[in-house]
């Protein structure tokens, strides 16, 4: 992890000191890189304990209103087990999976977005004196944090936010980035929404994890993805997976793969270019009620608006910065009215950006086949029926 | 601005968003120090003339009398904001708006004689220009003083047209609709509440009406897949708000 090496100095500065001293102590006590080593684990408690106990903030996946939603792990016994996901379009049910297993449901209503991207911040204060007024930048608390358990698909939209907040000069995000480890969970399992196989980001992670588990039949597979994941791990040494072991975490992911029944057609940025003029906007505006919620969990999706609050008397301003959506009206409102009046318009916005522009203007796709959008869509607008439609010219 | 003169009026209403207002209780003594309160009968009996610089006003038209005073009202301000689901769409009372006003009222009162309104429950504006709507059944207490608050300043109100869903998202609140398979009108209602009802696992009644091009047949489309019936789909759009175009058409849709 490059991006995490070159900002070690700056990392440093973020974590607590405990956290400090122990992860000085860790490293000591494995010089050696051990990247790319496979290492078995009987279960996940015994990690989550030492970097509790380290001072580490951990985030991880946990049981939400029914939904399984990336928060603040204070004791491993929350960590949900047993558990499994079916989802659909418009629809998301937990319910009982196997007893023994910690990772059978897959991603949830909120990715890490939330995390490194707040939803809302106050970017600066303002008081105004005698002289004329002082500006305060809010300053951010953002403790050294371990994300626990991320996706395939979601590292892969964690690296292309990263990449767009990189371009915008954000330093806030890069603090919080810079100070996070990723413990990636490979997937055993799809959802029935899931089409990462298709857009190449999983179900295996690949780059930008420091530990990446696999759960096999009878424990979890780790595999070390950097330094700073040697240095996250016990110093009491794990046992080297057996052979078996790596066969069997392959073959589950594979397994998982050849599941998927979703896939996004592979020349769709391209295709997306030529229908502008479909009919099928119109026909996708006429279902979908421009709710912003598809923009919302989109682990990719970045736009924000900023509003101004002033105090009664005068004396103090803020600046807040919001998530915002190319749904919401607002969004395109220029001198006189929005540039996108029609929900068909704001669609094509959507689905473009995602699938096609997001390639000129970041060099990747905007999509990572997560499937959020599909499952958490109020009413079921399927992101991928519609990119086939409009590729084949339907 | 210079210390504005605020007026409050009350039309039919239950007084709700008046008690906003005055629910402020962290804000009032700044708010009281910020403006001139020259009329607001809820707070005091004291009432000064216009004119006033803002006219908030509460309640829905249903008397020929009271169409006289919002013009007088009008006239006598600068600015009038209506506050709340009657003033803005003519509230729970419009309901009586789709039937026969004699039949109600010989259902409802024991001398219906002594009863003279007229036909309809009709928002503010139907009646005179309104230079801003504070939506909600009642308004939120946030939304009032940041109204007040921006006319101080001479900036531009934050009163986004986005749905209920956006305030569900940035909340962190799992939708009740795809989680749970609760009827929810948050799709189609004005954000601004505060996302009161979905945060405790309920579906939004759509308290602050209906976002600028609401898709309410699509919305509906989904209750039907949730399993509710007709008269179940009519009954979500014939609440506070059921005066409001786009809730009357939907809910006649399904009669
Ligand atoms: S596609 Fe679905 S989630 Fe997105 S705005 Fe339309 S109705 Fe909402
Ligand atoms: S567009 Fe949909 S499937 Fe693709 S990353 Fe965003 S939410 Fe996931
Ligand atoms: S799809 Fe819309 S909300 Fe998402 S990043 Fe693009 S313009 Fe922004
Ligand atoms: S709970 Fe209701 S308001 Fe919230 S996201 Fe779901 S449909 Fe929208």
């Amino acid at each position: 992890m490059t991006h995490v090496n070159a900002n070690r100095s700056k990392i440093k500065k973020y974590r607590a000191c405990a956290v400090q001293k122990t992860a000085q102590a860790l490293q000591e006590s494995f010089p050696e890189d051990r990247m790319g080593e496979s290492l078995f684990l009987k279960d996940p408690h015994r990690l989550l304990e030492d970097w509790l106990s380290a001072g580490w903030r951990v985030i991880a996946p946990l049981l939400r209103d029914g939904a399984l939603v990336p928060d603040i792990l204070h004791d491993p016994e929350e960590l949900p087990r047993g558990v499994t996901d079916r989802q659909s379009p418009g629809s998301y049910r937990l319910e009982p999976g196997a007893s023994t297993r910690w990772f059978e449901a897959v991603v949830g209503p909120q990715g890490w977005k939330r995390w490194l991207h707040p939803p809302e911040r106050k970017l600066w204060s303002a008081r105004r004196d005698a002289a004329g007024f002082e500006v305060t930048p809010e300053a951010e608390e953002w403790p050294a944090t371990i994300f626990f358990a991320v996706r395939p698909c979601d590292l892969a939209a964690i690296a292309r936010q990263q990449e767009v907040f990189r371009r915008a000069g954000d330093p806030a995000y890069a603090a919080r980035r810079a100070a996070t480890r990723i413990v990636a969970v490979n997937c055993g399992r799809s959802a029935e929404t899931c089409f990462c196989a298709s857009m190449q980001t999983g179900p295996r992670a690949q780059a930008g994890y420091d530990l990446a588990l696999t759960e096999i039949a009878d424990g979890l597979l780790l595999e070390i993805g950097s330094e700073d994941g040697t240095a996250l791990l016990d110093a009491r040494a794990l046992p080297a997976a057996t052979d078996a072991q790596v066969r069997e975490a392959a073959r589950l992911i594979e397994a998982a793969a050849a599941s998927q029944t979703r896939a996004m057609p592979p020349d769709i940025a391209e295709r997306l270019t030529e229908v502008a003029d479909s009919p099928r906007w119109e026909q996708v505006a006429s279902r979908c009620l421009h709710c912003t919620n598809c923009t919302a969990v989109c682990p990719t999706c970045f736009c924000t608006d900023v509003t101004d609050r002033t105090s009664l008397d005068g004396a103090m301003a803020e600046r807040w910065q919001r998530w915002d959506s190319c749904f919401s009206p607002d969004f395109s409102y220029l001198h006189g009215g929005p540039l996108r009046r029609r929900a068909a318009a704001r669609y094509r916005q959507w689905m473009t950006h995602k699938l096609s522009n997001w390639h000129t203007q970041f060099g990747s796709s905007g999509c990572t086949g997560c499937g959020r959008c599909i499952t958490w869509c109020p009413v079921g607008i399927d992101l991928v029926a519609e990119a086939r439609a409009l590729a084949k010219g339907e | 601005m210079d210390t504005p003169r605020i007026a409050v009026w009350k039309f039919a209403s239950c007084d709700g968003c008046q008690l906003s207002l005055l629910d402020c209780e962290e804000e009032l003594l700044d708010l009281v120090g910020a403006v001139h309160i020259a009329h607001f009968l809820e707070a005091s009996s004291r009432v000064e003339g216009g004119p006033y610089d803002i006219s908030f006003v509460e309640g829905s038209i249903t008397t020929a009398a009271d169409a006289e005073r919002i013009e007088a009202i009008r006239a006598a301000s600068r600015l009038l904001v209506t506050i709340g689901a009657c003033a803005t769409a003519g509230g729970i009372q419009a309901l009586r708006n789709s039937r026969a006003l004699g039949d109600l009222v010989q259902a409802v009162y024991p001398a219906p004689d002594l009863i003279k309104v007229l036909e309809t429950s009709t928002p503010i504006s139907e009646h005179v220009t309104v230079d801003a709507e504070l939506r909600g059944c009642p308004v939120s207490r946030h939304q009032l003083l940041e109204f007040v608050a921006a006319a101080l300043a001479g900036r531009k109100p934050d009163l986004p047209d986005v749905s209920q869903c956006a305030e569900c998202k940035r909340a962190g609140t799992v939708c009740v609709m795809v989680a749970h398979g609760t009827p929810c009108l948050g799709p189609v209602t004005r954000a601004g509440c505060g996302n009161l009802c979905p945060r405790v696992g309920r579906g939004c009644y759509g308290c602050f009406g209906p976002v600028d091009g609401a898709n309410c047949a699509a919305l509906s489309e989904q209750m039907r897949k949730l399993g509710l019936d007709t008269t179940a789909i009519a009954a979500l759009y014939r609440n506070f708000n059921s005066g409001a175009a786009a809730f009357v058409e939907e809910a006649a849709r399904h009669d």
